[in-house]
């Protein structure tokens, strides 16, 4: 799936938060938006997959050569767009496996086996190392930080026949070491197998020690302030991000 | 509204119509005149060839309806013309244990809404209303056997006058106010069961109750008794045609649990928008009893309910679980109370409310802990959901406490539906309906969990159908 974002400027209220935004991520390919807090990274996300929250003032968001602007967050779904979410949002009283059998059925059109959804899901969970029993709680209800990350790992494992373009708001944060090589790895696996395209956000070279992007991207304060490869990851860690903003 | 909550709306309106709202022309054995009147009363009990001593029962409480006035607090009840009111309509027929004998018009009305085969499925015995009259009344010849009835409860003033005299009005005295005064006076139809010493019905018992004609006012009137150590659960449901007039339902309830008896009473309140809902219910738990009221109200244009329980035995135990729904211009009234009146009681009242788009809710509960119940504990729980801007919701607690060593908790929450919890389940592809409606449920997930299967199919069925459009 090709993902463009063309001078995009966004505001929230009376707030300019994204301002003029240029970004191509070409079929299958791996992006990674790098920057520090409060730069615009997680509403660029959430504008690529529709928040109410946001309005476009300016520019367009194109998915196949198609404007996706007018849609709604479950259409641009259905296209194939999954956003991974750094802050997981806690739904009292709906129950985990219930939720993925619902979104399941609601991306791929068909309805889901329950057996056959258990199966799969229980591998999955193994793989992340995960407990089998969080299948039976409420979605996100009283996760731990971890167990929240893992849990969107595993949304993007069960659904990933219908995911085209993943969208990966932080899985890194909160994560300890080891949590977040199986996240990072699984995630990794994933995309691989399935050929997705990827835009990676995060503040942190960590969890590219495990992914391999093949296109950086450095945001500052609404813009896109440094572009290249993986050696702008390297610059990042080794002199901040004020390097960019300080010119 | 936006357009789009006009056309929820509106498929809303036309899912009811379908499936309950639809009239049925049925040719009917008598209809009383239009409004009240001494006379009317006594054409009623003349009609149901009636004892002397209801027909006192029914003029006196007649003359205490006259002289009470309306509530002055709750919802706005000046809408209700008690003159444009039919208080008696007799469906034809008689009244049958089977389904072949209901006369066909009747039976294919109940046939359209499920009830013969739901009994079948899932119940030890069931019974179905028709405006004023049960037309159909069936109990398991093995709960029979066991000396359970389960009879309407006219049939009861003549086969069980002493049960019926001993308890008939004890809990809820036509004094009580106005609608009890009310259903007092015309009284028609409702359930009758007796469950004996030590018997436990496994399965529940159900009752249907339907309005069919255009003003017409249903007062059905039920006592439960359930001797010592006797366990029951009965079910009602309801629905109406959609008329443009208003209707009105005041029914009576009560409840006699008696030494460690069990008795769970489940309604799902389902009338059509153009029903007043005006009920009195109420238990008496004796020692070690334990009584449950699960009151789920979806329907209706205006409700007022909240079911109570008198403990009145030492370590008895009430229970009362409200789910309140309100859509567009729909007012749910609706709450609980329980009233300490012994020694190492306990309670809880639990409520749930969602109001959407112009609904109101209102939670009213009242914990009494009188001077003489040592060892009194109680927990009162109410949360709202809003999910628009202009939808209301209104708590009124009570707590009336004369002991110090009473252990009460208290607890509200209002929410509002929020932006972040749509977003997050829109982008795993569900519709912003089916996102909403996913929270709702969830919202109250830890009460529909403990209904029955087929009712908590059935009332999250309803629900998803009351969902209408906008995020507050």
């Amino acid at each position: 799936m090709v993902l463009e974002i063309k001078n995009l400027r966004v505001s929230a209220g009376d707030t300019d938060i994204i301002k003029g935004i240029n970004l191509h991520v070409g079929d299958g390919e791996f992006h990674v938006i790098m920057g520090p807090n409060g730069s615009g990274k997680t509403t660029l996300a959430k504008v690529i997959m529709g928040h109410p929250k946001y309005r476009i003032t300016g520019g367009d968001i194109l998915v196949d050569g198609k404007s996706i602007v007018a849609l709604s967050t479950d259409k641009r779904a259905k296209l194939g767009l999954f956003m991974l979410f750094q802050n997981p949002i806690e739904i009292e009283g709906v129950n985990f496996i219930n939720f993925l059998r619902t979104a399941k059925g609601a991306l791929t059109d068909s309805s889901v086996g329950v057996k056959q959804l258990m199966d799969g899901i229980k591998e999955n969970i193994k793989k992340l190392r995960m407990s089998e029993e969080i299948i039976n709680r409420a979605l996100n209800q009283g996760f731990s930080g971890g167990e929240k990350k893992k849990s969107e790992v595993l949304q993007l494992s069960v659904l990933k026949d219908a995911i085209r373009l993943a969208i990966l708001d932080e899985p890194d944060s909160g994560l300890d070491v080891d949590a977040l090589r199986i996240v990072a790895e699984n995630i990794g696996s994933i995309a691989e197998e399935r050929k997705m395209s990827v835009l990676l956000i995060t503040h942190y070279k960590r969890i590219l020690d495990n992914m391999k992007p093949r296109f950086v991207h450095v945001m500052a304060d609404g813009r896109i302030v440094a572009e290249g490869g993986p050696e702008l990851i390297n610059r990042v860690e080794r002199d901040g991000y004020e390097s960019f903003t300080a010119r | 509204m936006t357009q789009q909550e006009e056309r929820i709306v509106g498929q809303r309106e036309d899912e009811y119509l379908k499936r309950y709202g639809f009239k049925d022309d049925i040719k009917y054995a008598f209809k009383s005149d239009k409004g009240l009147s001494e006379d009317i009363v006594r054409e009623i009990s003349k009609q149901k060839n009636e004892p002397e001593w209801m027909l006192e029962k029914r003029l006196t409480a007649y003359k205490m309806f006259v002289s009470k006035p309306l509530p002055t607090w709750g919802i706005d009840l000046s809408g209700i013309d008690f003159n444009d009111i039919y208080y008696y309509i007799k469906p034809g027929g008689k009244k049958s244990d089977s389904w072949e004998n209901v006369p066909e018009d009747i039976k294919k009305t109940f046939d359209k809404l499920g009830i013969p085969e739901a009994e079948r499925k899932f119940f030890a015995g069931a019974e179905a209303q028709f405006d004023s009259e049960v037309v159909y009344s069936h109990v398991k010849a093995e709960l029979e056997k066991d000396g359970v009835i389960f009879i309407d409860t006219d049939t009861a003033v003549k086969k069980y006058p002493e049960l019926m005299k001993k308890y008939f009005g004890t809990l809820i005295p036509p004094t009580d106010n106005k609608f009890a005064a009310l259903n007092t006076a015309v009284w028609s139809g409702g359930s009758f069961i007796f469950v004996p010493k030590g018997v436990k019905v496994a399965m529940p018992l159900q009752a249907y109750f339907r309005i069919n004609a255009d003003k017409a006012g249903q007062f059905e009137r039920t006592l439960i008794i359930a001797e010592e150590g006797a366990d029951v659960t009965y079910l009602e449901g309801c629905t109406a045609p959609i008329y443009i007039g208003s209707s009105l339902h005041a029914a009576n309830v009560e409840i006699v649990a008696h030494k460690g008896a069990h008795v769970r009473y489940v309604t799902i309140q389902n009338w059509s928008k153009n029903v007043y809902n005006l009920v009195t219910q109420r238990a008496f738990a004796y020692e070690n009893a334990y009584v449950e009221w699960i009151d789920a109200n979806i329907g209706s244009q205006g409700n007022m309910k909240y079911p109570s329980v008198y403990l009145k035995g030492r370590g008895s135990k009430g229970e009362i679980l409200s789910i309140a729904v309100a859509g567009n211009g729909q007012i749910q009234d609706t709450g609980g109370k329980v009233l300490h009146l012994a020694e190492d009681t306990s309670s809880k009242i639990i409520s749930k409310s969602v109001s959407i788009g112009s609904g109101t809710t209102t939670f009213r509960g009242l914990v009494y802990v009188g001077d003489n119940s040592s060892g009194a504990k109680s927990a009162v729980r109410c949360d709202a959901l809003l999910l628009d801007k202009e939808s209301k919701t209104n708590t009124y607690p009570k707590m009336q406490i004369f002991r110090d060593d009473a252990d009460i908790t208290h607890e509200a929450t209002v929410g509002k539906i929020g932006e972040d919890q749509v977003f997050y389940l829109m982008s795993r592809g569900l519709s912003e309906e089916e996102a909403i409606t996913t929270v709702v449920l969830g919202f109250i997930q830890d009460l529909t969990k403990i209904l029955p299967m087929e009712y908590s199919i059935e009332l999250k069925r309803l629900i998803k159908l009351d969902m209408s459009k906008s995020v507050g």
